[in-house]
């Protein structure tokens, strides 16, 4: 089990290889997002520029357009008030369905805990048409509202599932006691069980919100006026007039909307792996 | 407590989903009031339909040519982030990115670097003289290349799910079976193939099951990079049911097509009750 020392130096550098051109391969269009939000039209639109560096001075022209001259803000917080009212929507609907699955005696819980996980894999894309429909029989075409009622429809199961995970590793002493004092199992879910999962609630929060962002489907099928956008439809279809495409400004809009997401989801994300692994890690 | 959850899911999950079966068998159209039942028909014409059967094919080259790419390059990049080093926290940051950026605004990001005039890669491609000025291909205006490029966009949004994912999985093999491998005499190559890669199974298998669903199901990348163009060569199913079903008011063949992606979802529901079964044995 020697290994020579040239044969250490030779992983060291493999590694160091590795990683450099994963980096670069993964993160290099958000590196490219950043350098050409900066970058004046002038710049940007030479063809004989080298586009890895600055040629012309730096400038904020496209943030100053994004914020001032197009509906991102808006977007910004169309998609805010759609992800709060889906989370508590979802946290409506999972918490108590994932407590008491957790509670199901046998094997049970678990069976029908995985069967509304396999929900979470039906995609948009079967479902888009016929709920076009619906949405329109509801009068709801362009209205938030139509993506606030069908999102928990896929942020309802993994939330159950990633809550049920949490709840089973609550001990039931704890319930039963407080049920002993007079509390009914309610009482004690809300009063006892809620409290102490906190760290678990959390993380659904930030995975529906995620979720949230990221949707396309739904939101490209059921709205239709520019002030109406999510920031996932608005910023690909709406920055972009007739055929000519605001680079600049489409570049930092990207990487706005990204980089606060990408914090959350990194805070949290050992915990959603664990959701998604579906118990093959123990 | 469960029945509100079930019940909403039911709502929106298997109400569109029956009511999808029945469009398909219908001459449903966006402002049609009516609806007559019209038997196999739109399964007739889409089968006859060229554009169809390039939807199924590219559907397939997307899945199964970036799950490769994909288990390949995650697998690799498990190994080199296992080991903690120096900025291991910066550069996971960076590289789950792509995973965690809503995919339409990593793939606008993509539209951008791969654009038919002002692309880098084309730029470097010209400084290395690989191409004369103004030679360089447009990546996505010929069939090939544009296939090509969309099967890359799908690989690298999802490396790096699938590498934390693999990495979960290497975390959770106990430390002494590598190290008695290594005081046996396997080398690097042995240990990986015939130690970690068989009891790593059930959680490639996780990895692979999602990529494939988040693959085979999505349109967001194909509808942003190229529409499904040029001339149709890179549209997929959900492409194809979107581009008829909705902009072209034919609700039922666009539910038509959106069906045919049931039979491979039920596959991989399947498989993935075969991992989850496992794991709950074991």
């Amino acid at each position: 089990m020697q290994t020579s020392l040239s044969g250490q130096v030779l992983r060291r550098i493999a590694h160091v290889l590795v990683i450099t051109a994963f980096t670069v391969a993964l993160a290099f269009p958000f590196y490219w997002m950043l350098i050409t939000s900066f970058k004046q039209n002038v710049d940007l639109y030479t063809m004989q520029n080298n586009p890895f560096i600055f040629n012309a001075k730096p400038t904020l022209d496209h943030l100053t357009f994004l914020f001032t001259q197009t509906r991102f803000v808006r977007w910004l917080g169309n998609t805010t008030f759609v992800g709060v009212v889906v989370v508590s929507i979802t946290l409506v609907f999972a918490l108590p369905a994932a407590y008491s699955l957790a509670r199901l005696s046998g094997r049970w819980g678990e069976r029908v805990g995985i069967g509304i996980f396999l929900t979470y894999l039906v995609p948009p894309t079967l479902l888009f048409i016929p709920l076009s429909r619906v949405i329109a029989h509801l009068g709801l075409q362009d209205s938030l509202w139509a993506l606030i009622l069908v999102y928990p429809s896929f942020t309802v199961p993994f939330s159950i599932w990633l809550l049920m995970g949490f709840f089973k590793a609550i001990p039931r002493e704890l319930e039963d006691a407080a049920m002993v004092d007079g509390l009914t199992r309610f009482g004690a879910f809300v009063k006892m069980v809620i409290p102490i999962s906190t760290s678990g609630i959390l993380t659904v929060v930030i995975f529906t919100f995620t979720l949230v962002t990221q949707e396309f489907v739904y939101a490209l099928t059921f709205l239709s006026s520019e002030a109406n956008q999510m920031i996932g439809t608005g910023i690909p279809i709406f920055l972009v007039r007739g055929d000519v495409y605001y680079w600049g400004a489409l570049m930092a809009a990207c990487l706005i909307a990204t980089l606060p997401i990408a914090f959350l989801y990194n805070l949290f994300l050992d915990r959603f792996i664990a959701g998604f692994t579906v118990g093959a890690v123990k | 407590m469960l029945a509100p959850a079930v019940v909403y899911i039911l709502l929106l999950v298997a109400g569109p989903f029956l009511l999808a079966i029945f469009y398909a068998f219908s001459d449903a159209r966006i402002g049609n009031t009516q609806l007559h039942f019209v038997g196999l028909e739109n399964f007739r014409s889409i089968l006859q339909s060229p554009s169809f059967r390039i939807a199924v094919r590219n559907s397939f080259i997307f899945t199964i040519g970036s799950q490769i790419v994909v288990i390949i390059a995650s697998s690799i990049l498990a190994i080199a982030l296992e080991q903690p080093f120096r900025g291991r926290g910066v550069l996971r940051f960076l590289m789950l990115l792509p995973w965690v950026a809503p995919i339409a605004l990593g793939a606008i990001g993509w539209k951008w670097i791969l654009d038919s005039i002002y692309s880098v890669i084309s730029w470097v491609l010209v400084a290395l003289h690989v191409y004369k000025p103004f030679s360089a291909p447009m990546w996505l205006g010929e069939p090939h290349l544009a296939i090509t490029s969309v099967l890359l966009v799908h690989s690298w949004r999802l490396i790096p799910f699938s590498t934390v994912i693999l990495l979960a999985g290497r975390t959770a093999v106990p430390k002494d079976i590598p190290e008695a491998a290594a005081v046996d005499g396997a080398g690097f190559w042995r240990t990986e193939f015939l130690i970690l890669l068989p009891m790593m199974t059930p959680i490639i298998s996780v990895a692979v099951l999602f990529g494939i669903i988040f693959t085979f199901t999505d349109m967001t990348v194909v509808y942003i990079l190229t529409a499904g163009g040029p001339f149709d060569s890179t549209q997929v199913l959900p492409s194809l049911a979107f581009t008829l079903g909705i902009q072209g008011s034919d609700l039922a063949a666009g539910a038509a097509i959106s069906l045919f992606l049931v039979p491979l979802l039920v596959i991989i529901a399947y498989l993935m009750l075969r991992v989850a079964h496992r794991a709950e044995v074991t």
